[in-house]
C-alpha cells in the first residue's frame, strides 16, 4: 500500500515541521552582535567588570524565570527560594572546602548549586501544578518564605543574619583566581551565562518548548490532545530551579559571600521585574532587563544615592504603560516596521 | 606565596587597564592633591535612617572643618549598599579599585561592614566604622577602625546599673543577629555576677520584625524589668507594641540600650516612653558646649532632623579621617593611615574618646539615660556616667 511506502520517508508535513524547527533555531545577528558586545564590554569597561559579572548572574536568574513564566506561563515569586539554596551550596563549598581542590572547586560548586536547586525544584513543582495563577503566586513565595527563614534559623551553618563569612573558592580551573577587579568574575560569569543560555535556547526552540508554549496558551486543550502536561511541567520548572541555583553558585563564589538577602523576596521580584522590563517569552528579555536595570540603578545612584528608587520606579512605569510586551516587543515592532517599508521584496 | 603573586600580578593589570582607559582621571598631580573618601551606607530600604544621619553628619563636618587637611583637598564619594552586603562589598570595591579612595567608610549593619573586611585586608586601605556594633568585626580585618560603639560596652553599664538598683529578674528581648546576641550575651554576664537573674532570653528574627508574642511571653513570666535591644530605625515599632501590651502597669520596668530610644524617632514613640532608663554613648541631650554646637549646627542644616548616635559615630569618623591625614602629612598609605588612627583622642560631642591602639576598638564614656519630656519634646537625659568604657570581650594577645 501506498501508505507504508509513505511511513519510510519523511512525510512533506514533517519535512515542513523540521524545516520550521530548524528555521527558529538558527541564530541571527542581533544574537551575534548581542554577544560580540557582551565580551567587548570586558575591554571597554574594565573598571566596571564587578558591576557587569553581577549582570550577568542577575540575566541568568531572569532567564530561569523566563523558563517557567515566559515559555510555561507559570507565574513565580519564589525564584529567590533557588536562588538562595545554590549561593549557600556554592559558598559552603568553598567555605569548608577550605580551598583544597575537589570541593572547593567553582564548577563542580555550580554544578551541585545547581543540582541541590533542582533537588528543591522538583519536589515544590507538584505543589505548583495545583491551582491558578494566584496560587502559584502564593506557593511559589512560601516556599521561598520557609527557605529564608530557614536560612536565618540554621545560624551553625550559614551564619544566619551576619551572612556566610569567609567563602574561598579556588581558582577556576585551578588558574584563574577571583581578584578584586572582577576580571576573572566577569569571564566565568559571563562563560557560565552563554553555555546555559545556548542550552535554554534549545529547549525551547525544540518540540519540548513548543509543547510548552502550547500549554501556556491553553493547558486543558493541551491535555486533550494527549500531551503529559504535569510532566512538562515539572520538567521546566526543575530546570529552571537549577539555572537559578547556578546563578545563585555564581554570585556566592564571585562576591565570595552570602546572605540572607540572597533568598529575600525583594530578589525575586526585582528578577521578575527585570524580565517583565525586558519582554517575556524571549530569553533575551531577562537579559536585557538586567542589564538595563542595574545599569539605571548604578547611574541614578550615583547622581542621587537618597531617591534614585523614585527614578526607577517612574522610568518602569512609563515602559510598562507606553512600551508593551517590553524591551524586546518595541524592537520587534520597530523591526516589523523596516521589514514592511522594504516592501515584500526584502 | 605563589597565589598572593598572581594575584598581585593580576592586580596590577588591571590597574594598569584602568589607567589607560582613563587618561584624564589618572593625572598624578590630581592625585596627589585630592584625597578621596569613600561612604557606603543603606541610604534607601530598611535602614535608610542610618545612612540618611551618617551623610548628613559626614557633609556638616567637612563644612565645618573646610575640605583642605594637610594641604589635600577632601572629597567624599556617597554609594546607597541599599542595605545588601553583596552591595556594599561591590560598591567599597569599585571605590578602592576605580575611585581610588584613600578610606572607605560608613557601613550601616554588622553583615554590611563583614562583607568589607576581606576587601579592605586586600587593598591594604582602612575602613572605618561609623554605625556597626557587633563586637567582634574589628577582629575581622587589620584595617577596620570604629568610631561608633559596640553593643558589649554599652550593655554591661546597664546591667550593672539594673543590679544595683532593685531589679532582681529579668527577661531580654533581642534582635536575632550579630548585635543583638553581643547585647544579650553582655547583658546576661554582668546582670549575673552582680547577683541578678535572667528569666528567658527572647530573640526577634531582625527583618520585619513582629514583637507582640515576645512581649507577651515576658510579661507573662513577670520580671522586674524587660531588657531591649532592636537595631536603629526598629525603636518606634518595638515601643509601639509595648505600649500596647501594657507592660508597665503589670509592674515591669521597660530598659534597654539607647538604640531602641533613638533620638531620630523618640519624638514620635509618645508619653509612655518617659522614665525608660537606657545606657548608651551618645544622646542628643548631653551637657556639652561641643554637643551644644553639634546639635544646633546639625538641625539647622538638616531641616529639623535631630542627630543620633548613628550622626555622631559618622561625625568622629570623618573627624578621625582628617586627624590621621594631619598627622601622615596627606600621606594615604593604608597602614600608616591606621597606625595614625590608634591610640588618637579627642572631645567629641559624645563626651571624651579615643582609639584603643591594640583592638582599634573604639573606648568611650557610657551613659545612664532617662527618658524625659523637656520644652515639649522627648530627650534621654543623663543621669550617671560611666568613664572609659572599653569592649571587654575582644580576645587579648
Amino acid at each position: 500500500m501506498t501508505d507504508q511506502t509513505i511511513s519510510t520517508k519523511p512525510s512533506p508535513e514533517a519535512i515542513a515541521a523540521r524545516s520550521v524547527l530548524l528555521g527558529r533555531a538558527r541564530w541571527g545577528w542581533p544574537e551575534i552582535a548581542f554577544w560580540a558586545i557582551a565580551v567587548a564590554l570586558y575591554f571597554l569597561m574594565p573598571t566596571k567588570l564587578m558591576l557587569l559579572s553581577e549582570i550577568a548572574i542577575l540575566g541568568l536568574l531572569a532567564l530561569s524565570i523566563d523558563l517557567v513564566l515566559g515559555f510555561a506561563g507559570i507565574v513565580t515569586l519564589g525564584q529567590g527560594a533557588f536562588f538562595g539554596i545554590g549561593a549557600y551550596t556554592a559558598g559552603l563549598l568553598a567555605r569548608y572546602g577550605m580551598g583544597e581542590a575537589p570541593w572547593s572547586d567553582p564548577l563542580l560548586g555550580l554544578l551541585i548549586s545547581g543540582g541541590v536547586a533542582a533537588a528543591l525544584g522538583f519536589v515544590t513543582s507538584f505543589l505548583v501544578l495545583r491551582g491558578s495563577d494566584l496560587t502559584r503566586l502564593m506557593v511559589t513565595l512560601g516556599v521561598a518564605l520557609i527557605v529564608e527563614e530557614l536560612v536565618n534559623q540554621m545560624k551553625w551553618l550559614t551564619g544566619g543574619s551576619d551572612g556566610l563569612q569567609g567563602v574561598m573558592p579556588s581558582a577556576v580551573m585551578g588558574v584563574w583566581e577571583f581578584d578584586l577587579y572582577g576580571k576573572t568574575a566577569y569571564v566565568y560569569s559571563l562563560t557560565v551565562l552563554f553555555v546555559l543560555f545556548v542550552i535554554a535556547r534549545r529547549i525551547v526552540k525544540s518540540p519540548f518548548g513548543l509543547s510548552l508554549l502550547a500549554i501556556k496558551g491553553n493547558p486543558l486543550r493541551t491535555r486533550a490532545i494527549g500531551m503529559p502536561v504535569n510532566g512538562r511541567l515539572v520538567l521546566i520548572y526543575t530546570i529552571a530551579a537549577f539555572y537559578a541555583g547556578v546563578a545563585g553558585g555564581l554570585v556566592a563564589q564571585t562576591t565570595q559571600f552570602a546572605s540572607p538577602d540572597y533568598v529575600a523576596f525583594h530578589r525575586s521580584a526585582d528578577a521578575l521585574l527585570m524580565l517583565v522590563f525586558g519582554g517575556a517569552g524571549h530569553l533575551y528579555g531577562g537579559l536585557i532587563g538586567s542589564v538595563i536595570f542595574r545599569v539605571m540603578q548604578d547611574v541614578l545612584g550615583n547622581i542621587t544615592p537618597q531617591y534614585w528608587q523614585f527614578w526607577l520606579g517612574m522610568m518602569l512605569v512609563l515602559l510598562v504603560l507606553f512600551i508593551r510586551g517590553g524591551i524586546i516587543g518595541l524592537l520587534m515592532k520597530m523591526r516589523g516596521r523596516i521589514m514592511r517599508n522594504r516592501g515584500p521584496s526584502a | 606565596m605563589l597565589r598572593r603573586h598572581i594575584l598581585k600580578r593580576i592586580a596590577g593589570a588591571g590597574a594598569g587597564l584602568a589607567l589607560a582607559a582613563l587618561p584624564g582621571l589618572s593625572a598624578p598631580a590630581l592625585a596627589q592633591e585630592t584625597v578621596k573618601i569613600g561612604l557606603v551606607l543603606p541610604m534607601t530600604g530598611a535602614s535608610a535612617s542610618t545612612g540618611r544621619q551618617i551623610e548628613a553628619a559626614a557633609r556638616l563636618y567637612m563644612s565645618q572643618n573646610g575640605n583642605k587637611v594637610a594641604g589635600k583637598t577632601i572629597e567624599l564619594i556617597v554609594k546607597d549598599d541599599t542595605g545588601a552586603a553583596d552591595q556594599t562589598k561591590r560598591l567599597a570595591t569599585e571605590l578602592i579599585v576605580n575611585d581610588k579612595v584613600a578610606v572607605i567608610a560608613g557601613f550601616g549593619l554588622t553583615p554590611l561592614a563583614l562583607a568589607v573586611g576581606p576587601v579592605a585586608t586586600q587593598a591594604k586601605v582602612p575602613a572605618v566604622i561609623m554605625a556597626a556594633g557587633t563586637s567582634m568585626i574589628v577582629e575581622r580585618s587589620p584595617f577596620f577602625v570604629r568610631t561608633s560603639f559596640t553593643l558589649p560596652q554599652n550593655t554591661t553599664p546597664m546591667a550593672e546599673w539594673s543590679a544595683k538598683n532593685g531589679i532582681k529578674k529579668v527577661v531580654t528581648l533581642v534582635s536575632d543577629y550579630g548585635p543583638g546576641l553581643d547585647a544579650e550575651k553582655a547583658f546576661k554576664a554582668k546582670f549575673e555576677a552582680d547577683g541578678g537573674e535572667v528569666l528567658a532570653q527572647l530573640r526577634a528574627p531582625l527583618m520585619n520584625p513582629e514583637f507582640a508574642a515576645f512581649l507577651q511571653r515576658a510579661k507573662d513570666l513577670k520580671p522586674d524589668a524587660l531588657f531591649l535591644f532592636v537595631p536603629s530605625g526598629q525603636g518606634a515599632s518595638l515601643m509601639k507594641q509595648v505600649n500596647e501590651r501594657e507592660l508597665a502597669k503589670a509592674g515591669i520596668k521597660i530598659i534597654g540600650t539607647g538604640d531602641v530610644t533613638d533620638d531620630d524617632q523618640i519624638n514620635g514613640m509618645g508619653d509612655a516612653l518617659i522614665g525608660m532608663i537606657t545606657s548608651h554613648n551618645y544622646s542628643a541631650a548631653h551637657d556639652s558646649p561641643e554637643n551644644k554646637a553639634f546639635v544646633a549646627a546639625f538641625l539647622k542644616a538638616n531641616n529639623n532632623m535631630r542627630p543620633n548616635f548613628m550622626a555622631v559615630g559618622g561625625y568622629d569618623g570623618m573627624h578621625l579621617i582628617y586627624k590621621a591625614l594631619e598627622k601622615t602629612s596627606g600621606a594615604t598609605d593604608g597602614a600608616k593611615l591606621v597606625e595614625a588612627m590608634k591610640g588618637m583622642a579627642w572631645t567629641s560631642p559624645r563626651g571624651p574618646m579615643s582609639i584603643d591602639p591594640q583592638t582599634r576598638d573604639v573606648v568611650q564614656n557610657v551613659y545612664i539615660r532617662e527618658v524625659k519630656k523637656v520644652d515639649g519634646q522627648l530627650w534621654n537625659v543623663e543621669f550617671a556616667t560611666i568613664a572609659n568604657v572599653k569592649d571587654n570581650t575582644h580576645p587579648t594577645k
